[in-house]
């Protein structure tokens, strides 16, 4: 393992192990198995190297956290989780078998979801629509059927909306239920989007900067949803956050990631004291 | 206490009626809640199987008759269950305010000493996991919302439905023993325990018998001919008294139906959803209700407008004649029934008060424009006059005898006395039998013959019989010059404008009046956006000149009028501040019914009634604030003091020469 990294495995990695123990939180927390595994990562944009050689993995019902400064390539290490980007080198482990590079939408249908930075919902539609369409991974029906409402298309839609209206509930957003997203102020836009991602009924959440441009209350209440969703449905979370109050209370694990390199992984407290983070925050005098 | 006759055989409890209720009204709703979106509903049957099978749950964890259960969470059924599966055990449940902090929890839970709590969730468990140290006999907590609790160590700590599965399965060995608890339970037995929210000191435990409850609950259906066809929304604190009367007094005396929301903020959706037919709301309800109409009015197009305008002048006219039965033209009638077709009907649909039959609002004084506009749009709402002490009911209007400024008659079997000092007193078959744990008040509030002092001065109408209440009869005092003093009445005067929120004024013992007032967010705030004014915070926009500017406008209409009562001319109010922060429940400033408490405010705000007196322009001050969560804070703020004109008056002195 690379300098700075600090291992909190029981076992040591064994190569292509499907899963092994995991570990035991601090707050009694059980973690399963590895559930991903990215292997000397690399991502090359023509001749800029974005993300070089980097390796971490994340296991079942973790909260793992990426940070770094601006710039460091926390977004494209998201995005080649969620399968925009294929990486340029390495590979990349998903339930114990190499995943082929994928388009994004073959990836949600393997269980992962995800929000974006820069809220991606369509402002127009309805709350309730918006998250509906997070369900769309889940509907089989044929187009025909699907704009006449009728068969199987109809019960789809009842049994796909209880979902909706049960992630509805645990986000707590029922008084918003018919209002466009489009008048919503901005913490609610990022908790619908949150609810969409929640719809699909992933086993791993990506979420990119959820908390960004939140007030302290609406920062809280979006730490209590991400902890609860991790609590009450047992969904591995892969967060990027500015915010090192949050992620440091959060995350079980965080990888530091710096000019596209790692240069600290571990549990809180031992990346808060690793030199090469604080370097890296802080800055050096060169 | 006069002896009064036994009720009827088997409806001597709350149990008894809903045994009678499940053999008379077996298959017809009686609960719904909203969940996931849609109406979940409960016949009389269902809900009593789900209450019973708590109440063996109970019975299983150790609950003793005259045991203490309190009960704390939004209206949801299954908290009206567990308030009546105590009764079935013989314990009496207490219903506290949910939105309390846990300090004020801790007074009320280890005054009654609850050995068993139910909560509805997670955020009401962590408050009394938080007190729960200093509570000596707290046993057991019950939580309805499994959400986020399954790492709480759950050796006291159970779920809701776990107890109802675990009654089931001790259903053989257990019934025995509930049946002969909810048979034992006689008509003076206690019903309720509720605490009164206290303007001052301490909240005080009032305890209500199933005498008090149901010959209320029975007296006051029958004078609205309520019937088991009646949809009410349980949507007000279930720790107050109103909602016991309301939800399971009258429910169970009448057997109607009762619905809970989905959550507190959905309440208006829900509303309309359910369209109650007998519905109850503070005043300040219909106020936010009326300025959210106009608002939305403004913003209308110019055609809806001008309809609106115009239909609406017509309402004010003839509605409330129409609604009282007296005597209007043929002409008028047609036009208020076109009116009613092009907006008031879908305007009541929009309020949720298409199928209002009966609606009530009490415990302030409603403004005289307000209740007019509802009850010009056909709206039955009246006024009634009420306390915990008395099960509600003291006062109230009947049906085309309606007025603001009135409270209406005495309710069926209550006796009202005015004694001297102006303050009224009154005897009824709901008077409470006891503050819990406190002889020397109860002595001071109810007398040997039954009669209690409710506190309020006012005196009867002569010709209508109606009760008018003037103040709070210790809040009525005297200025320097001897003249009368009478705070409220100059404060609802103000709080009728919908730029003003609160008010608090001050002059007793003192040459002349100044006043506290707070600002209504949405109503300024709307004003500001249609004016384009910029502000980043509640307490920029409150210090804003054009803001105060308006405000001042509104305290000198008020000084006019006030000028035209030479009793009461002297409580013009001189100089004014608008304060920096609303005032606030949490901050001890309102009690949890949001009344507000002049002493602790005076206290509090010491600094800036010493400005409004000495003549400063402006004041900084620092003030603490606490935060939902419980956490303190500071706001510090430099308030402007305004001056406003008076209206000059004889000195009574010289009148009198």
């Amino acid at each position: 393992m690379m300098d700075g990294t600090t291992s909190i495995y029981r076992n040591d990695e064994k190569e292509g192990a499907v899963s092994d123990t995991g570990y035991i939180t601090a707050d009694g927390r059980q973690i399963g198995g590895t559930l991903m595994e990215l292997r000397n990562i690399t991502l090359k944009f023509g001749g800029v190297v974005a993300i070089k050689d980097i390796s971490f993995d994340i296991r079942e019902g973790e909260i793992r956290a990426i940070i770094g400064p601006n710039g460091a390539g926390k977004s494209s290490m998201l995005n080649i989780i969620s399968g925009f980007y294929t990486p340029s080198e390495g590979a990349l482990w998903y339930k114990g078998a190499e995943r082929p590079p994928m388009k994004p939408y073959e990836v949600a249908r393997m269980g992962i979801a995800r929000t974006f930075q820069n809220i991606a919902l369509f402002e127009g539609m309805s709350v309730l629509d918006n998250i509906m369409t997070g369900r769309l991974t889940h509907m089989k029906a044929g187009i025909a059927r699907q704009a006449l409402w009728w068969g199987k298309a109809r019960d789809e839609e009842i049994a796909n909306r209880e979902v909706v209206e049960k992630v509805i509930d645990f986000l707590e957003i029922q008084a918003i239920r018919k209002t466009p997203v489009g008048r919503l102020p901005y913490g609610l836009k990022k908790r619908v989007e949150l609810a969409r991602a929640l719809a699909a009924e992933p086993s791993m959440l990506l979420l990119d900067e959820p908390m960004a441009g939140m007030n302290v209350e609406e920062k809280e209440d979006m730490s209590r949803f991400i902890l609860d969703v991790n609590d009450e449905f047992g969904t591995t979370i892969v967060l990027i956050e500015h915010d090192m109050g949050v992620v440091m209370d959060l995350s079980d694990r965080v990888v530091v990631m710096d000019y596209g390199k790692k240069i600290g992984d571990g549990a809180p407290d031992e990346v808060r004291a690793n030199q090469a983070v604080i370097d890296a925050y802080l800055g050096v005098a060169h | 206490m006069a002896y009064m006759s036994e009720g009827a055989e088997g409806l001597r409890s709350i149990p008894q009626l809903l045994q009678r209720n499940v053999s008379l009204y077996g298959d017809r709703p009686a609960w719904r809640e909203k969940e996931y979106g849609i109406w979940q509903s409960w016949n009389w049957a269902e809900g009593e199987q789900e209450i019973e099978a708590f109440a063996l749950g109970l019975l299983n964890l150790g609950l003793a008759r005259g045991d203490h259960v309190a009960v704390i969470g939004r209206n949801r059924p299954t908290l009206y269950w567990a308030m009546v599966a105590a009764q079935m055990c013989g314990a009496v449940p207490v219903p506290l305010y949910q939105d309390a902090v846990a300090e004020e929890m801790e007074y009320v839970l280890s005054h009654c000493g609850a050995r068993f709590v139910i909560a509805a969730d997670q955020e009401q468990v962590d408050k009394v996991i938080e007190i729960q140290d200093d509570l000596h006999q707290f046993e057991h907590m019950i939580y309805v919302d499994p959400r986020g609790m399954r790492k709480y160590d759950h050796r006291q700590l159970h779920e809701y439905g776990h107890i109802q599965a675990q009654g089931r399965a001790a259903r053989d060995e257990l019934i025995g023993e509930l049946d002969a608890r909810r048979g034992a339970l006689g008509y003076d037995d206690t019903c309720v325990m509720l605490y009164t929210s206290g303007t001052t000191g301490k909240p005080k435990g009032v305890v209500l018998s199933n005498r008090n409850i149901i010959e209320t609950a029975k007296a006051s259906s029958e004078f609205d001919h309520l019937g088991p066809g009646e949809e009410v929304l349980a949507w007000l604190p279930m720790a107050w008294v109103g909602d016991f009367i309301f939800s399971i007094g009258q429910a169970f005396w009448t057997g109607f139906c009762v619905n809970c929301p989905e959550s507190p903020e959905t309440m208006l959706t829900d509303l309309r959803e359910i369209a109650p037919s007998y519905y109850f709301a503070p005043p300040r309800v219909f106020e936010t209700q009326l300025t959210s109409i106009m608002i939305r009015m403004e913003d209308a197009g110019a055609l809806k407008k001008r309809m609106f305008d115009h239909f609406m002048a017509l309402a004010r006219r003839v509605g409330p004649k129409i609604l009282d039965g007296a005597q209007v033209g043929a002409l008028d009638r047609l036009h208020y029934a076109l009116g009613a077709a092009l907006v008031y009907g879908p305007l009541k649909n929009a309020l949720g008060f298409s199928r209002v039959r009966v609606g009530y609002t009490a415990g302030e004084a409603i403004g005289p424009e307000i209740f007019d506009f509802y009850r010009a749009l056909g709206i039955n709402l009246k006024q009634l006059y009420g306390q915990t002490e008395a099960s509600v009911f003291i006062t109230q209007q009947p049906d085309n005898e309606v007025r603001p400024d009135t409270v209406g008659v005495p309710s069926p079997g209550v006796e009202i006395r005015i004694a001297e000092n102006g303050e009224v007193f009154y005897r009824s078959p709901g008077v409470f039998v006891e503050y819990y744990k406190n002889a020397e008040s109860t002595a001071d509030t109810k007398d040997a013959d039954g009669w209690v002092a409710t506190g309020d001065a006012g005196f009867f109408e002569e010709g209508t019989g109606h009760l008018r209440i003037i103040d709070r009869a210790k809040d009525v005092g005297k200025m320097a010059d001897g003249a009368l003093f009478a705070p409220k009445y100059v404060e609802n005067k103000l709080k009728f404008f919908p730029n003003i929120l609160e008010v608090v004024v001050f002059g007793a013992d003192r040459d002349r009046c100044a006043a506290f007032i707070n600002i209504d967010l949405t109503a300024v705030g709307n004003w500001a956006e249609r004016n384009n004014i910029a502000y980043a915070s509640y307490q920029e926009l409150a210090g804003h000149p054009k803001v105060l500017e308006t405000i001042r406008g509104h305290v000198e209409e008020v000084n006019a009028s006030v000028a035209e009562d030479p009793m009461l001319s002297g409580c013009q109010i001189h100089r004014f501040v608008v304060l920096h922060k609303e005032l606030d429940a949490d901050d001890g400033e309102l009690t949890r019914t949001r009344k507000v408490r002049r002493k602790i405010i005076a206290e509090k705000f010491h600094d800036l009634v010493a400005a409004l007196y000495d003549g400063s322009d402006s004041v900084y001050t620092e003030t603490e604030v606490t935060y939902e969560d419980g956490r303190k804070g500071k706001i510090k703020a430099t308030l402007t003091l305004m001056d406003a004109k008076v209206v000059p008056v004889a000195p009574p002195a010289m009148a009198a020469q």
